[in-house]
């Protein structure tokens, strides 16, 4: 019994020790304080922890090379709406952080973006899509495409690539990014007078062990062109089960089928022909990218990045080329730095992974070029 | 006076109502003097709320004696009704405080009523099998919410089922956006309130649990068939049980959902449902004050455990694991009534002391 209890109070004390290490508020000149939140455990973890590691390549990257530093510091928000989001946020807060780099999901950057407008903490998103984040308020920016704005591209790209075809989409119907990608290219493809033959085929985050009624009811209605808005995960399931009723019509993915190759157990050769709209490639050629890629892959067990990891390692990049043009310094307050990123972003523009000349405009979202590339191979290509 | 430290229930009524105010007080008269960090001060009101929801759980699960896992979609009515009608509200009604109150009232409301419907026939379930039917009722409320559009124009309030569905007039706002959740709440609750929340559960389920009407939920509880032979209407008290027990987690909700500025119909799933549930158990079912101690506790330790990074949730599940085999060996049971029937022998001899 005696053990027991030696071993509890043991216990009970490193946790009272890491409990007590939360903040410390000695600011240092030279060295600015960017936090970030995101899932780190829990179902979500794979975009959280891919957006974590590509931004401790740049913080790395950038403290190596001297002058400003970075103290970089990652919460976990569990992908949560609500408390555990807002409680992440608090912690950094209580840390002393400057500027917010995250959250990395849609549904935690609506909370905790409403608390950085609040609380005037310049936030740059690398990947919550949805419309109404950057909305929140001027100080908060995005590093990628809105939701509707990467449907509407998608339908300009299948107007132009397959006019005439006949069009199914799937989507998650539980899903705020899945949803919105939907009615971004539903809304343009009425525009664009396109053929959708099937726009209802959805699923929900809790029913998606099985898609094979959707794919059915795409192949049924003759579809050519079947949109998948939604993550790799499921797609893969799609495609997997196409292939076994030989159903064959042209895949068509958002940013989030990036990944698709890197599905455990999933044959990669039924991805053949996939068209995805990404902004990141993990196999482009250039020193950047090529870098990029090798450390990621150093640092995580050989793990390919996706463009999660490029989106965090590019919003650490934007944030700091900012920092120093607006003279930001660790002494300087949060507030006065949101008010100096804000008018830098504003004027600015930046070259990174994810595409060149990036500009914000006044709502804080992006403006890039969007990026298809056709899978052949195994290997993307650029679509002409 | 006498009486009061003699009846051993209207004490531990009385040290319940206690450490919740004692406690309610320090953290008041910490934060205003200014030494609470922003994460203390956020956890305050979700803890009130989780308060009240393992509270209300354990009217049902621990003295009631029904296993219900859908206590997170009663959540959820409470969230979204409270969000609704606070907006809706919002030029009709001055001072935020009013608000709040009938956000909660209506959330409370709301929940009760559809707990009534739901109870029809779902109680007439036992055991595993209503388990399963309340675990299925969070499931469809959560998915059922988050394909809920709701939102104000010039013309009035619109709700409708699908975005199709939903056209607003230029210059509408959207309250509830399918499943983007609610967003751009008014962030309206405030620890007092929670604090009263926390009060009201308390009062409702403690008066109810020392009545006649809560001896006849526990005789339910301990033995069905007997309760019914001596005339107690078992579907009634059930039935009570489970309305309380879902307008209080209506309430709840309400205080939840404005508490923060966006909210998702996500957050109400089982996952949520198996916390307020694990809450109750660690705490001892049928064990009120327990409840207001582990739900405290629990809510926070995954919070202070931030600085172990990634290992915390596999932590958080240790400790779980830890409170549960300690909280209930025999022998540390028996060490722990042995210390309150000493410091209770202590009290009593203190007080005939006084008396003298």
């Amino acid at each position: 019994m005696k053990k027991v209890f030696a071993l509890v109070l043991t216990f009970a004390m490193v946790l009272a020790m890491f409990a007590g290490c939360g903040s410390s508020g000695s600011a240092d000149k030279n060295t600015i304080k960017i936090g970030m939140t995101g899932p780190l455990t829990g179902g979500a973890s794979a975009y959280g922890i891919a957006v974590r590691g590509g931004m401790q390549i740049a913080v790395d990257e950038i403290n190596a090379k001297g002058g400003l530093q970075i103290e970089f510091r990652a919460e976990d928000d569990e992908a949560d709406g609500a408390d555990k989001a807002v409680s992440a946020y608090n912690s950094l807060k209580d840390w002393g952080m400057q500027i917010l780099a995250g959250p990395v999901t849609t549904g935690s950057s609506l909370a905790i973006g409403a608390e950085a407008v609040n609380d005037k903490i310049f936030m740059l998103t690398p990947s919550a899509s949805a419309e109404d984040v950057a909305m929140l308020g001027s100080n908060v920016f995005q590093m990628c495409f809105t939701d509707p704005n990467q449907g509407a591209s998608a339908a300009d790209l299948m107007a132009a690539k397959w006019p005439g075809a006949t069009i199914g989409v799937i989507y998650d119907s539980s899903d705020a990014y899945s949803a919105g990608v939907r009615d971004g290219f539903l809304d343009k493809a009425a525009d664009l007078g396109l053929n959708i033959a099937v726009s209802d085929a959805s699923f929900t985050s809790d029913n998606k062990a099985d898609l094979s009624t959707q794919v059915t009811q795409c192949k049924d209605a003759g579809c050519d062109v079947v949109f998948l808005p939604f993550y790799y995960t499921e797609a893969s399931q799609v495609l997997t089960y196409a292939n076994t009723i030989g159903y064959k019509p042209t895949f068509f993915g958002c940013d989030g089928m990036d990944g698709i190759l890197t599905v455990e157990g999933f044959d990669t050769s039924l991805a053949e022909g996939l068209v995805l709209m990404t902004p990141f490639d993990a196999n482009a050629t250039d020193a950047a990218t090529a870098s990029f890629v090798e450390t990621f892959k150093k640092n995580n067990d050989g793990l390919v990045p996706n463009q999660f990891a490029a989106d965090g390692y590019d919003v650490i990049y934007a944030i700091y080329n900012a920092c120093v043009a607006a003279g930001i310094d660790g002494t300087t307050s949060a507030a006065d730095a949101c008010a100096k990123l804000q008018a830098e972003f504003a004027k600015m523009s930046v070259d990174g992974l994810t595409g060149k000349g990036m500009t914000w405009d006044a709502n804080g979202m992006i403006s890039k070029a969007p990026a298809a590339v056709v899978i052949e191979n195994g290997i993307y290509v650029p679509m002409g | 006076m006498k009486n009061f430290f003699k009846n051993r229930t209207l004490r531990g009524n009385a040290v319940t109502y206690l450490v919740v105010i004692v406690a309610f007080v320090v953290m008041q008269l910490l934060s205003s003097i200014g030494v609470l960090g922003s994460s203390t001060k956020g956890f305050l009101v979700p803890i009130c709320v989780y308060i009240s929801l393992a509270v209300s759980l354990n009217l049902l699960v621990g003295i009631c004696g029904e296993l219900s896992l859908g206590h997170a979609g009663f959540m959820g009515i409470g969230a979204f009704t409270g969000i609704l009608v606070a907006a809706v509200l919002k030029d009709s009604v001055s001072g935020d405080f009013l608000r709040l109150l009938l956000a909660m009232a209506a959330g409370g409301l709301l929940a009760g009523v559809v707990g009534f419907v739901i109870g029809i026939p779902v109680l007439r379930l036992r055991g595993d099998y209503l388990a399963i039917v309340t675990l299925a009722f969070g499931e469809i409320m959560k998915n059922i919410i988050g394909n809920l559009y709701a939102g104000v124009d010039s013309k009035g309030f619109h709700i409708a089922i699908s975005t199709s569905k939903m056209k607003l007039e230029d210059g509408g706002k959207y309250i509830i956006s399918g499943p983007l959740g609610a967003t751009g709440v008014e962030k309206l609750a405030t620890f007092t309130m929670g604090f009263v929340l926390v009060m009201v559960t308390l009062f409702v389920v403690l008066n109810l649990v020392n009545s006649k009407e809560g001896r006849a939920i526990k005789a339910v509880r301990d033995n069905r068939i007997a309760a019914e032979s001596v005339g107690i209407n078992v579907t009634a008290f059930r039935m009570k049980a489970f309305v309380i027990s879902a307008f209080l987690a209506g309430m709840a909700g309400a205080l939840f959902g404005l508490n923060y500025s966006s909210v998702s119909a996500s957050k109400f799933n089982f996952n949520t449902s198996i916390n307020i549930l694990v809450f109750v158990v660690l705490g001892g079912m049928g064990n009120i004050l327990g409840s207001v101690i582990s739900a405290t506790v629990l809510y926070v330790l995954p919070e202070a455990m931030r600085g172990l990074q990634d290992y915390r949730m596999i932590l958080y599940a240790i400790v779980l694991i830890l409170v549960m085999l300690f909280t209930w060996s025999p022998k540390i049971k028996s060490a722990t009534s042995e210390f309150t029937d000493r410091v209770a022998s202590m009290m009593k001899r203190k007080g005939a002391k006084a008396h003298e």
